[in-house]
């Protein structure tokens, strides 16, 4: 399960700073968002992965998974969320008012 | 436990929600009511530098939970004396800005609160998550400031400035990750103490994590290779917008002063001075960058922004160095370079609407309406920012060149500081002759004087200054002790975790 959730990690994060070099806005806005997926898997795997675990401590349980990433990982996609809506609508807006979606403003 | 050390962040946060209800109100009234929550920051701040000078550290535990496991508000002498300077600058920000920004858009007075809110938080907070999420709150108010009055120039730098900053979150997120990952906690305190015993086979891990946030730290600071952002984003922003962002930059340098001298300067720990080799060359580059930009610059703009980079060069070379003078140097250079810059962002607004359609270009142009007074400020602001004596600027250099004799590489520290000087001198000297004696050879239509640009705001900055170049004394004490609570992070870590109530 580690490995997979790795090579997962990595192929968001991958994905997203190849987009994120992109020339256009649109480019950019999706690799902004699939690299905040791989580090919201990754902040939930800083609690370490488990299956099966009870949230909370208990006598004669084997253990339990860890809630304060859960927390990280949800005020993380809150915020994200709101950052994405944001630069989608600021790409939008410098779509209209420079008539391209080139990030500089101009196709070189 | 202490109200006081919670109350900054509170009071712009209940004021931007309540200005968001007003929204319909009179004009006047919410100026008036934005300008009353920003007077209480600033006496709240004033209550806090009291309440810290015994050298106390306060701290607010949310919902009474007790340190490590819930959040908690740390207010020490850097953070009274951080909170002071943001609130006496936006005072004269909000001022500057009811003289006509705050009708060119929508919500002018709730993004400025939640700027406050955000910057008060990360000076505030005691974890590293929060500090993130502080990080962002004013980050995405700065977002809706610079963009506000509109114009493509300003949408396409805003456009820039908001993914660079969301690329930066993330890394933010990863190292905060990889830290609860390896310690189990986000708590700085907490984290000092596990920082001296990080097993072998973590500290690969664990360094990646310091110096990526080191990383993040540097580009909200624009330090060297991360500083590109800077100058587009603040020559566009609105005047009383890039005076505000002056702080922004400086919230940085605080964070790599709290977290270099928290967690990275144990006793003999195994992290201890991770970030020393990259700190000090780099801010000596940042210094020499930043004058050469505003040495190339055509604008006066762009030139103040050049400036506030070679600002944070300058103070990051006086927190690099580390020593108990060099951080007093740096912490009194903090507030004189912030005051500075902010009054020339603000007075280059009035230049620039003084010239008609030549703006701030520095190419020689019309009289500016009451050049002399402008002259004379913009004068100032130039002794100021370049450091000549007799004024504060030269005193916070030459209180650094004196700290930095300590230091082996002394040598090079004197000859880039001083060279940065030379630099800044002949930059301002270029642009205030351009704008201010060659105006005797323009031959196209006199300068118009329909400015409603204020000078007040720029004149009670400068006059701040000048409280901190008469005084130099008591502030000069102020920062040493800030500085002596910095090198004894066991206190910062005692009040935090246990024993005072």
């Amino acid at each position: 399960m580690e490995a997979m959730f790795s090579i997962l990690i990595g192929v968001l994060t991958a994905s997203g700073v190849y987009l994120l070099l992109r020339a256009q806005t649109f480019p950019v806005v999706l690799g902004l968002t699939l690299l905040s997926y791989g580090v919201n898997l990754y902040l939930f795997a800083a609690g370490r992965l488990a299956i099966g675990r009870p949230p909370v401590i208990g006598a004669g349980l084997p253990g339990y998974a860890d809630p304060l990433p859960q927390a990280l990982v949800l005020t993380a996609i809150v915020i994200g969320f709101a950052m994405t809506a944001f630069v989608i609508m600021l790409a939008l807006k410098a779509r209209a008012e420079m008539g391209t979606d080139h990030v500089d403003g101009e196709a070189p | 436990m202490s109200d006081l050390a919670i109350a900054p962040v509170l009071v712009p946060l209940l004021a931007g929600i309540l200005l968001l209800l007003f929204r319909g109100r009179d004009l006047r009234e919410r100026r008036a009511f934005g300008l009353l929550s920003v007077s209480v920051q600033v006496l709240l701040a004033l209550a806090l530098l009291d309440a810290t000078a015994s050298g106390a550290i306060l701290t607010h535990a949310l919902g009474n939970w007790p340190a490590p496991f819930g959040i908690v508000m740390v207010a020490d002498r850097l953070a009274a004396w951080m909170l002071l300077i943001t609130a006496l600058l936006a005072l004269f920000a909000l001022w500057h800005a009811c003289h006509g920004l705050d009708v060119q858009g929508r919500h002018f007075h709730v993004l400025f609160q939640l700027q406050l809110f955000g910057l008060n938080g990360a000076f505030l907070t005691g974890d590293l998550f929060n500090l993130f999420v502080f990080f962002e709150v004013l980050l995405l108010a700065s977002y809706g400031l610079v963009l506000h009055g509109g114009g493509p120039a300003r949408t396409k730098a805003g456009l820039h400035y908001v993914v660079i900053n969301l690329a930066g979150s993330s890394l933010f997120l990863i190292a905060a990750g990889l830290f609860y990952g390896l310690f189990g906690s986000l708590n700085l305190a907490h984290l000092a103490l596990l920082m001296d015993q990080v097993p072998a086979d973590n500290l690969g891990p664990a360094r990646t994590a310091a110096l990526l946030l080191f990383g993040v730290f540097a580009l909200k600071s624009a330090l060297l290779p991360l500083h590109l952002w800077l100058p587009a984003t603040y020559a566009r922003a609105s005047a009383p917008v890039a005076a505000l962002l002056a702080i922004m930059t400086k919230v940085g340098a605080y964070a790599i002063l709290r977290v270099s001298t928290l967690l990275f300067s144990g006793p003999a720990g195994t992290m201890t001075g991770l970030i020393d080799p990259w700190l000090l060359p780099l801010a000596m580059g940042t210094l020499l960058v930043g004058l050469l930009g505003a040495l190339a610059a055509r604008r006066l703009t762009d030139q103040a922004a050049y400036l506030v980079i070679a600002s944070v060069g300058t103070l990051l070379i006086a927190f690099g160095l580390g020593s108990r003078d060099a951080i007093a140097a740096g912490l009194y250079y903090l507030p004189h370079s912030t005051l500075a810059a902010a009054a020339l962002f603000l007075l280059t607004e009035r230049i620039a609407a003084g010239r008609g359609a030549l703006a701030d270009r520095l190419e020689p142009g019309p009289d500016i309406p009451a050049a002399p007074l402008v002259g004379a400020l913009f004068f100032l602001c130039a002794i100021l920012l370049a450091g000549l004596p007799p004024l504060s600027g030269f005193i916070g250099k030459f209180l650094l060149l004196q700290a930095a004799m300590a230091h082996p590489g002394w040598p090079w520290i004197l000859g880039i500081v001083l060279l940065g000087g030379l630099l800044g001198l002949i930059a301002l000297a270029r642009s205030g002759s351009l704008l201010f004696f060659r105006s005797a050879a323009w031959t196209g239509s006199a300068g118009v004087a329909t400015s409603s640009s204020p000078l007040g705001p720029a004149i009670g900055l400068l006059g701040l200054t000048l409280i901190l170049t008469f005084w130099a004394g008591y502030w000069l004490a102020q920062a040493t002790a800030i500085a002596d609570q910095l090198l004894q992070p066991q206190l910062y870590i005692r009040a935090v975790l246990g024993g005072q109530p």
